[in-house]
């Protein structure tokens, strides 16, 4: 079944397989002509069935016989014997196909429907399956059907995963053994069934079990598999908020944001709301997270998913609080309060629910009159050049918003997990130094800087305090360092990984942060805030640590080696954005962009838009032939021919409100593209260099 | 002349090769020299086959074992018949020192459902040449076999038996190795593998011919480091070293790398070669004297004529020249053939001395001759429980040193139940075996083995202490009791090739190698023109499909 090595078929073979041909397509013309007048006598059978038997791939054949078997069963009526001969001959069809065949869905899928009827008996079930899986004990069609017919059986988890643990004795190179082993101890510690609680005893106990896979044979990936699972399991967090925006405790102006409103109307007192998770939730709605303002508010608060997907699953909510009339006290600080998770509903996608309250506050100045927010007519344009940009003199009331950190409480409950899941993840990481020490193993190394990063989320979530001065990066960026070196084939995934750990690294507390923030020279550009985060010239393949940049509406990401900005659409204030000089080769790659309305200027020249004539990520997007874009045709400013060339670029551009945009240096941004563009973004001022109106 | 009269004429009177004696060479050479097309007469004095091969009930079992540890007859003198010289036959003890205690009587009533082998410990490994050649002849239809569950190691005097790490999964498994005792012992299995890879292979993954002609033990410590546990469980439980490796200068028989490693791949082969074996080893029902049963058949099949109960008195051998011409029978009846053979425990008559002994000294270094005065100490034990519970068929060594401290070689044991037949239900038969020069020394090594292993009666109050109980919280682990024991040594003997050729007794080893080899050998010898059992004409494939379907599973 496994490592056999394919041998060219010899002469005999060939022959043997012509005739095999001939005799097939001289069966399946008889098949044929039953099956197109709707025979199904019992000659009719016995041709199909010699058909499936000796070609069990063959799908019409088992939808032909699911017809007869209706057409059988409605003339036996109720009576049960012939019911059950009906469906025991499908049965033995199916074994004698499975016997050509084993890994035929076509039967399988029979076998299932025979069964679901629920007239036959489940006795042979259990044999057959023994049968084929001392076959071949990796065989993942015997592996689901046997999560079929133990669910019909009402086997015990605890019985299947004994089994699950002599199929690994026997040979542990078995990923079907392992993965029933990871399904089936997720319902067990769900269940809390007696023996598998408390789950930090059951996980210790698996890693033990699985490290004596890792160990005896480090090159076979099985385990490994299996060992991530644990992991995941032991790291999940079950307090799901993150950061916010506003910060806790912090102090904002109202009058300071009121461009980054939804609509440019009359409407000043409106000030956004972002929470960030850490991992996509749903279920966010004014009854799971309640908002109280001293002040006037409208509390009817419609929360948005903010996610490229249409799953309503999203890491970042948002939403905007509304004060809707004048303040009492213009000078005072009005206290908003947040309660996330008040009542169930917030449910994370790996089908956490969040059961934890957490809570926030802030407060907001607001402005004494409605004052028209207006962008003058002479706004100039934003030069990205260094001589522009001077370091920070921070204001102190500045430096609060920078810092969006929840200061979560968690709950002593929760601590002391997460305290005990540190220790076993501290133990998984002596152990796995100790087999690096003995060899040299790639996927130990990952698997070794994946459990440190672990750790590190552990402990300071067991501290409670987000402050990861405690934490050395240092070696985690040696380890994928290493493996960028070890293992070229993986080297985008090594260097991705590098640029998380990096960010996290130098945007972990508000010392090292404050190394990449300055000050823009002309502030009058700018809605507000002049400060923009600097992360040029860093080698960033990949953006990350996204929970901790809320605040930015500056970002320069210049002079990196990105890719994808994946999770950039969190930075819902985000008004400038730099991302020239870097590896950005299509326009779906920017498809978060999409969700920032607030961006005005955007810089993506000297990329590689346009250079590679297929772009696989393509297909992987929006397109203007798949049901997940809204757009409306008779919406389409522009058409005929450039908009099936740019119809990506337009997806991204036509719902941005962009002031200046800069293409130049990709392969795509010809005069002909630069016209399109014009055409496209009538509100546009500047492109590239020129002035445009 | 009543006697005379009870044993059958045998016709024809001429025959290219009588064998004397149906031990497992004189079989496998009967059936070689028939398939060959020589015309062979196989001649045995017992009513059973097997000779010192056999696998016999417990009385008879004993009464060989007596018979065979005394002279024969006192010595008749050469006498005169016809034209010829008869030489007399006589048979020189082969076993001494045997010690038999009987524990409990009720199992002497139930001698004949034990089937004992005479030449235990012994296993089969599923790719030996063994199980090949059976394969060849397609004489496995006629035999059973069941599979060895496990085999352990035991060290200290605990009696604790260990597994041993043998394959991937063994090693997974393992409770008793650190991780990275495992990590390591994997490791050094895929070396051994990649340096038998398809030929093919790099020449890297090579282990270099200078490695290969060092010592087991330096190659294992220096260039793999693997720890004094791990060597020992390869050294002595895997590649079954007799003697400690650990001080080369006083070693008698160092293992070579290459031969270590030869063995190891042996193992690794042999796991999994059947389906229908789970393990490397099998053992064949009914017991090692099937095995000599089964060439026998196929010997007449191909016109040999069997003949028991046949004593030979002497050797015919020509007046003149003093050549071997044939054999007279206890019936008085003379026949005649070119070659003879002759089982192990017959004296050759001085007038034919061999030109050759066999195997050579310098060949055969695990053959266990290469001082002649090495002897095998054999013992058996009966007992009502097994060594290790839910285990029926197993194997345990003692390493060098594990017993005491003088202790120099490798004590094998290797536990029978009643799924081979070795004995009634409910019962266990254990074999011992290891090399020694001095015969106090050895039955010493024995005798420890079984007080580590088992609990033995004090003689008038059997069956009483096996519970052992000194204190609350003394009794860790209940040992066997024994029902029945027998400790013996037995010579090894060279095989000899002349006029008239003699076999070998079984040797000191657990496997069948070097006992195929030095047959072979001899075969050569005596038809260095004919083929060891000419390919037969139906396919192999078919019969390595088809083989072993009655393992059970």
């Amino acid at each position: 079944m496994h490592g056999r090595p394919r041998k060219a078929p010899t002469e005999e073979e060939q022959e043997a397989s012509v005739v095999k041909g001939a005799k097939l397509r001289s069966i399946q013309a008889k098949f044929f002509q039953f099956h197109h007048t709707n025979t199904y006598t019992k000659e009719a059978l016995e041709v199909n069935a010699k058909l499936l038997e000796m070609n069990p791939e063959f799908i019409t054949g088992w939808n032909y016989r699911k017809l007869a078997v209706q057409y059988h069963l409605e003339a036996a009526q109720s009576d049960e014997d012939s019911i059950k001969s009906i469906l025991d001959e499908e049965l033995k069809v199916v074994e004698s196909a499975l016997m050509t065949n084993f890994k035929s869905y076509g039967a399988w899928h029979h076998r299932k429907w025979v069964l679901n009827m629920g007239h036959s008996s489940t006795d042979r079930e259990l044999f057959l399956l023994k049968k084929f899986q001392k076959l071949d004990a990796r065989n993942f069609h015997a592996w689901n059907y046997r999560r079929f017919v133990t669910a019909l059986k009402n086997i015990p988890d605890e019985e299947e995963l004994q089994y699950t643990t002599d199929m690994i004795y026997e040979n542990f190179s078995n990923y079907s053994a392992w993965h029933n082993r990871s399904v089936l101890l997720s319902r067990l510690l769900k269940e809390e069934v007696e023996g598998y609680y408390p789950k930090e005893k059951v996980l210790t106990e698996e890693f033990e079990f699985v490290r004596n896979a890792l160990f005896t044979d480090p090159d076979d990936q099985s385990g490994w598999f299996y060992h991530l699972w644990l992991l995941d399991q032991t790291v999940k967090l079950e307090h799901l908020l993150v950061s916010s925006w506003p910060p806790n405790g912090s102090n904002v102006n109202v009058s300071d944001y009121c461009a980054l409103s939804p609509s440019l109307s009359s409407i000043s007192r409106t000030l956004p709301l972002i929470l960030c998770f850490s991992e996509a939730v749903g279920g966010i709605n004014s009854s799971t997270v309640s908002v109280v303002c001293e002040s006037n508010m409208d509390s009817n608060l419609i929360w948005t998913p903010i996610s490229v997907d249409k799953s309503g699953l999203a890491r970042t909510w948002l939403t905007y609080l509304t004060f809707s009339s004048e303040p009492m006290h213009p000078s005072r600080n009005y206290l908003v309060k947040v309660s996330i998770a008040n009542s169930e509903g917030i449910i994370s996608s790996a089908g956490f629910c969040c059961s934890n309250p957490s809570h926030m506050a802030f407060t907001v100045c607001l402005p004494s009159s409605n004052t028209e927010f207006d962008e003058g007519p002479d706004i100039e344009r934003i030069d990205w050049s260094e001589e522009n940009f001077s370091s920070n003199q921070l204001h102190s009331e500045n430096l609060g918003l920078i810092n969006s950190f929840n200061e979560l409480t968690i709950s002593g409950d929760n601590k002391k997990t997460y305290e005990t899941n540190a220790k076993i993840i501290a133990d998984e990481i002596d152990y796995c130094r100790e087999l690096l020490s003995e060899m040299d193993c790639k996927i130990g190394k990952l698997t070794l800087a994946r459990l440190l990063l672990a750790y590190d989320a552990l402990s300071s979530a067991s501290r409670g305090v987000q402050d990861q001065n405690m934490f050395q990066y240092k070696e985690i960026l040696e380890l994928y360092h290493d493996l960028m070196k070890l293992d070229p084939p993986h080297f985008q995934y090594y260097k991705d990984q590098y640029s998380l750990v990096f960010l996290k690294q130098e945007l972990a507390n508000e010392e090292s942060l404050l190394k990449y923030c300055y000050q823009y020279r002309d502030s009058t550009s700018l809605s507000n805030n002049s400060l923009c985060l600097c992360l040029r010239g860093l080698s960033l393949s990949q953006i990350g640590c996204i929970e901790r940049l809320l605040w930015v509406q500056m970002l320069d990401l210049s002079n990196n080696g990105i890719r994808s900005i994946e999770g950039l659409e969190s930075l819902q204030l985000l008004c400038c954005l730099n991302l020239s000089n870097n590896k950005i080769c299509s326009f779906s790659a920017l498809e978060p962009l999409r969700l920032l309305k607030s961006l005005k200027v955007l810089d993506i020249s000297h990329n590689e838009i346009g250079a590679h004539p297929i772009d696989t990520r393509r297909y992987l997007c929006a397109s203007p032939l798949s049901h997940t874009s809204d757009w409306k045709r008779e919406e389409f400013v522009v058409s005929g021919p450039e908009m099936t060339i740019y119809w990506d670029a337009f997806s991204i551009f036509s719902g941005l409100n962009l002031r200046q945009l800069s293409v130049t240096g990709n392969p795509i941004a010809d005069k002909k593209f630069k016209l399109f563009l014009c055409k496209l973004l009538p509100a546009m001022k500047w492109l590239d260099d020129e002035k445009l109106r | 002349m009543d006697e005379a009269m009870s044993y059958p004429q045998i016709e024809p009177a001429n025959f290219d090769l009588i064998v004397i004696g149906t031990g497992l060479p004189e079989s496998i050479l009967a059936a070689a020299a028939s398939s060959s097309g020589k015309t062979v007469l196989h001649l045995d004095p017992n009513p059973y086959y097997g000779s010192h091969f056999a696998s016999l009930h417990l009385h008879d079992f004993t009464e060989f074992l007596q018979t065979h540890s005394l002279p024969s007859a006192p010595e008749t003198q050469p006498s005169s018949s016809g034209e010829f010289n008869v030489l007399p036959l006589t048979t020189s003890p082969v076993y001494s020192s045997i010690e038999t205690s009987v524990f409990s009587p009720e199992i002497l009533q139930k001698s004949n459902q034990f089937n004992l082998d005479l030449a235990g410990p012994r296993v089969l490994f599923c790719a030996d040449k063994m199980i090949d050649l059976f394969l060849k002849t397609e004489i496995n239809h006629s035999m059973e076999f069941k599979s060895v569950d496990a085999s352990f190691i035991c060290e200290g005097e605990e009696g604790n038996l260990r597994n041993v790490p043998d394959s991937r999964s063994a090693i997974f498994k393992d409770k008793s190795l650190s991780f990275t005792e495992k990590n390591q012992l994997m490791r050094f299995f895929k070396l051994v593998q990649d340096h038998f890879g398809d030929g093919s292979g790099e020449e890297s993954k090579k282990i270099s011919e200078e490695d290969l002609k060092s010592p087991f033990v330096e190659f294992l410590s220096r260039k793999i480091g693997l720890s004094q546990k791990l060597k020992s469980i390869i050294l002595y439980a895997i590649s079954m070293a007799h003697y400690e490796q650990d001080n080369l200068e006083v070693c008698k028989d160092v293992l070579k790398t290459k031969d270590g490693i030869d063995l190891l791949i042996l193992y690794h082969k042999s796991g999994g070669r059947f389906p229908n074996a789970p393990g490397a080893m099998i053992y064949p029902l009914y017991g090692q004297g099937e095995l000599l049963q089964a060439f026998c058949r196929r010997a007449a099949v191909k016109g040999s004529i069997y003949v028991l109960r046949m004593p030979v008195v002497g050797l015919l051998a020509d007046k003149e020249v003093g050549n071997y011409k044939g054999v007279k029978l206890l019936s008085g009846q003379e026949l005649f053939s070119h070659k003879l053979i002759l089982a192990p425990s017959f004296i050759l008559p001085s007038g034919f001395a061999p030109s050759y002994l066999y195997p050579e000294p310098d060949g055969g270094h695990d053959f266990g001759l290469l001082d002649e005065k090495v002897k095998v100490v054999r013992g058996i034990c009966i007992t009502k429980s097994s060594l290790k519970l839910d285990v029926a068929n197993c194997l345990v060594f003692f390493p060098p040193r594990s017993l005491f401290a003088e202790q120099m070689t490798s004590v094998r044991v290797f536990q029978l139940s009643s799924n081979v037949a070795a004995c009634p239900s409910g019962m266990f038969v254990v074999y011992l075996s290891t090399l020694c020069k001095d015969v106090g020394q050895g039955k010493k090594m024995v005798n420890e083995a079984m007080n580590a292993l088992f609990s033995i009666p004090i003689s008038g109050k059997p069956e009483e202490n096996s519970t052992d109980s000194h204190g609350e919280n003394t009794v860790l682990r209940l040992k066997p009791s024994l029902l029945w024991s027998t400790v013996y040594i037995q010579e090894l003997t060279m095989g000899a090739f002349g006029c008239v050729s003699s076999t070998f007794m079984p040797d000191g080893n657990l496997q069948y190698n070097n006992l195929l080899d030095a047959t072979t050998k001899l075969f050569h010898k005596m038809y260095p023109n004919e083929e060891f059992f000419p390919e037969a004409t139906s396919s192999i494939e078919v019969a390595e499909d088809g083989a072993f379907e009655q393992l059970d599973s």
